[in-house]
């Protein structure tokens, strides 16, 4: 039986070998067996006032869990994580728990934390492997309450009001419901068949309805939903817009935001041959940007055959990705350039990119975000030969709903306003998740779902007394 | 009740179809000027479409698709009584006639220059206008006769109708682009405003001869789209120097503005790809014989 022979060690974790994984989409870290599981989970100290949970967006009882796995009790794990997520598969997978539960792990100080994360995966794999049903619903209470958005904001609101009895239906823009988790994260690290769509079925399950192809603001408006029905509103519509850097040359042909090279590899499943949309990729990519999705699509344009190049302002210590993310590109062949900055995109005569140029940077002084500014080296330019550019620079709310629902507060990033319970401006509408915070994580989106679920049961109850 | 039923399909002409499709809520918000996106099936692409017509009392709204790549082939194999896997809209923004008064669009003269499948999307605008009593000139231009689309319907709702054809086979021998230049140059016309919707290319020409006459133009831009929401980008498009998202700032803009020559690089960006999907189409429908 593996054991852990020092405390301060982690129980490795395999993975596919990158020599093969860049040839397919499968997901790339193969999870924990059942013994090495628990041989992680018994490093464990079992603090009485863990310093893990109060760094959990969702305040997850993790000594607890831990414990039923150290223990060998799995389903008990489970049920201990539905109390307080309904995508452990999901969040085992994409949170950045080194921010967040597992850098504040007692045993980091000394030596690596618990996988927190890889045990609230191997947790919510094992229910679903052995069939486990996890979630109970009170009987139905007759309210009824819409949700725009079938991402983890709106899964998570969703969720946590059908459990206490409310008739819920969510509306969905797509044709498939995961919002990001479907057309943003790819396969290799969320695969879709076997985590996301048993985690919507779970949904259904719950008595929740989607509607998928409706588009609120233009298939439907908020207005129209409180005619028909419904008493109130969850907005969890996402940051959708994909930001361009404003330089020239940005329109030829051959520069992609990274969602559209994401979604069209992802959602429209682009990458096999079988499927209608098709997606280019060059020999040589430049992926702009240093965040998740920068590395995604640079995974993603890897498998698909390129020579693929991260282009970051700043150095490897600013990357906002996962720690798992750029070691896992880095095995990849991914190719790193720190402190270059592209100026301007360079064409051929027949308008494709033939060339990308850049500047080298240096850090400067701190800047607002804490992180050292990064300043341009005058005379640096040089020329970068690419076929193709994917931006992924971020992303910023889409405003179709705010500009159709009259009385709803937005602030100068076009980014909902709410309280502290989820409320907007306009009585009985409600938002989370990156419409309200700009894009963010899929945890804190579900923190926000399950604050606002919340706040509309009280809504609601207050309004019925 | 089960959506996206296809509830009738016509044969236009050859190789151009329209269906009737049951989406009430896309028929009940659909305006002049918007469009839609189809999904054949499951492993079909997302396809962005004009509407030509729609009924809020049925349900439904129609649809002209002409076949031509491998997404609208398949398309074009689907019957009445079949069902579409997803349908969605209404995308963009309505033409801003809609929000305008009517009285002031009583005195204003339009021309509408409607080229090929585009004569679809012109219908729902012309018919809108009609209704409430605003009366315009409409240009509709084919290759030749047989491609002719819709004339009927567009009669009935127009003040002038001219058709062109660039063979000569039926009405006006040549493009719209010469018979704007008649209307104005030989008949004594005048318009205040000229709405054009075809192939690029046309839309391209439209706008530079309209520039000679100084009439604002307006141009429905029908670039490459994913998701239709705004989400991609792949529809970006310079207009007066600034980009533009055309499934959410538009499909409509200043036709004087727009950037045309970069427009029509971008809609062949996956030309390649266009083409082999459109070969294992053929193989597919060969093998299937």
């Amino acid at each position: 039986m593996a054991k852990a022979v020092d405390r301060f060690k982690r129980t490795p974790i395999a993975v596919q070998d990158p020599e093969v994984r860049i040839h397919n989409f499968d997901e790339v870290c193969l999870g924990y067996t059942e013994e090495e599981a628990m041989a992680e989970a018994k490093r464990c100290l079992q603090c009485k006032n863990p310093l893990c949970r109060p760094g959990c967006p969702v305040s997850i009882d993790i000594p607890r869990f831990i414990k039923h796995i150290a223990d060998g009790e799995f389903e008990e794990a489970a049920h201990v994580l539905a109390e307080y997520t309904a995508l452990p598969a999901v969040c085992g997978r994409v949170c950045p728990q080194e921010d967040q539960c597992e850098k504040t792990c007692i045993l980091g100080r000394k030596g690596e934390p618990v996988a927190i994360g890889k045990l609230e995966r191997f947790a919510a794999d094992w229910a679903r492997e052995h069939g486990i049903k996890v979630g109970k619903t009170k009987p139905s209470n007759g309210h009824k309450v819409a949700i725009i958005g079938s991402g983890p904001a709106g899964i998570t609101c969703a969720g946590e009001l059908a459990k206490e009895g409310y008739d819920v239906t969510i509306f969905e823009a797509l044709h498939e419901p995961g919002g990001v988790l479907v057309y943003g994260i790819p396969e290799f690290r969320l695969p879709k068949e076997t985590v996301v769509k048993p985690e919507i079925e779970n949904l259904k399950r719950l008595g929740v309805k989607i509607e998928t192809n409706v588009i609120v603001g233009k298939t439907i408006t908020i207005d129209q939903m409180f005619e028909e029905g419904f008493e109130a509103v969850f907005i969890g519509s996402g940051a959708g817009l994909p930001k361009f850097m404003g330089i020239p040359g940005e329109n030829l042909n051959g520069v992609f935001s990274a969602n559209e090279f994401l979604t069209r590899n992802n959602l429209m499943k682009a990458f096999r041959e079988d499927y209608a949309t098709p997606i280019k990729v060059g020999k040589r990519v430049a992926v702009v940007g240093g965040g998740n999705v920068a590395m995604d699509a640079a995974r993603t344009a890897k498998r698909l055959g390129a020579e693929v190049h991260i282009v970051y302002r700043r150095t490897e210590n600013e990357l906002p990705a996962r720690v798992e993310e750029v070691h896992h590109a880095k095995e990849e062949g991914i190719i790193f350039n720190m402190l270059t900055n592209p100026v301007e995109i360079i064409g051929n005569e027949n308008g494709w990119v033939k060339a990308m140029k850049c500047v080298r940077m240096e850090l400067g002084e701190p800047d607002a975000s804490g992180r050292r500014r990064p300043i341009e080296i005058k005379g640096s330019e040089f020329e970068f030969e690419v076929d193709t550019v994917i931006m992924a620079l971020g992303t910023s709310p889409n405003p179709l709903i705010a500009s159709t629902t009259d009385g709803l507060e937005t602030n100068n990033h076009q980014c909902i306003v709410v309280d502290e319970k989820g409320r907007t401006s306009r009585e009985g509408v409600f938002a989370g998740g990156d419409i309200v915070t700009g894009s963010a994580t899929v945890i804190l989106a579900m923190g926000a779902g399950k604050q606002a679920a919340k706040g509309i049961d009280e809504y609601i109850k207050s309004k019925n007394k | 009740m089960q959506l996206y039923k296809i509830v009738r399909k016509e044969i236009l002409a050859p190789n151009i179809f329209s269906m009737d499709i049951l989406a009430p809520r896309v028929a009940a918000s659909a305006q002049p000027g918007q469009f839609l996106i189809v999904i054949a099936d499951e492993k079909g692409e997302r396809v962005p479409l004009t509407i030509c017509d729609y009924d809020k009392d049925e349900g439904t709204v129609q649809i002209v698709v002409q076949a031509m790549g491998s997404s609208t082939r398949r398309l074009a194999e689907f019957e009445a009584g079949d069902y579409l896997k997803d349908f969605v809209g209404p995308l963009g923004v309505p033409s801003k006639f809609v929000n305008e008064d009517i009285e002031e669009l009583k005195k204003r003269r339009m021309l509408f220059v409607a080229g090929g499948v585009g004569t679809a999307p012109v219908y729902p605008q012309v018919k809108w206008l009609h209704d409430r009593g605003v009366k315009v000139d409409v240009i509709m231009g084919a290759k030749t006769k047989e491609l002719v689309i819709l004339e009927d319907k567009l009669r009935s709702v127009s003040g002038n109708l001219y058709v062109c054809t660039d063979d000569g086979s039926y009405g006006f021998h040549g493009m719209v682009t010469h018979y704007i230049e008649e209307l104005i140059e030989n008949q004594g016309k005048e318009y205040d405003e000229c709405i054009a919707i075809g192939p690029m290319i046309m839309m391209k020409f439209v706008a530079l001869t309209t520039k000679k006459y100084n009439i604002p133009t307006i141009v429905s831009l029908n670039p490459i789209m994913v998701d239709g929401t705004g989400m991609c980008g792949a529809c970006r498009v310079t207009v007066g120097g600034e980009t533009k998202f055309a499934c959410v700032h538009g499909p409509e803009f200043d036709g004087h503005l727009v950037d045309f020559d970069e427009a029509l690089k971008r809609q062949a960006q996956y030309k390649e790809e266009e083409i082999k999907k459109l070969e294992a189409y053929e193989c597919k429908v060969e093998e299937a014989r």
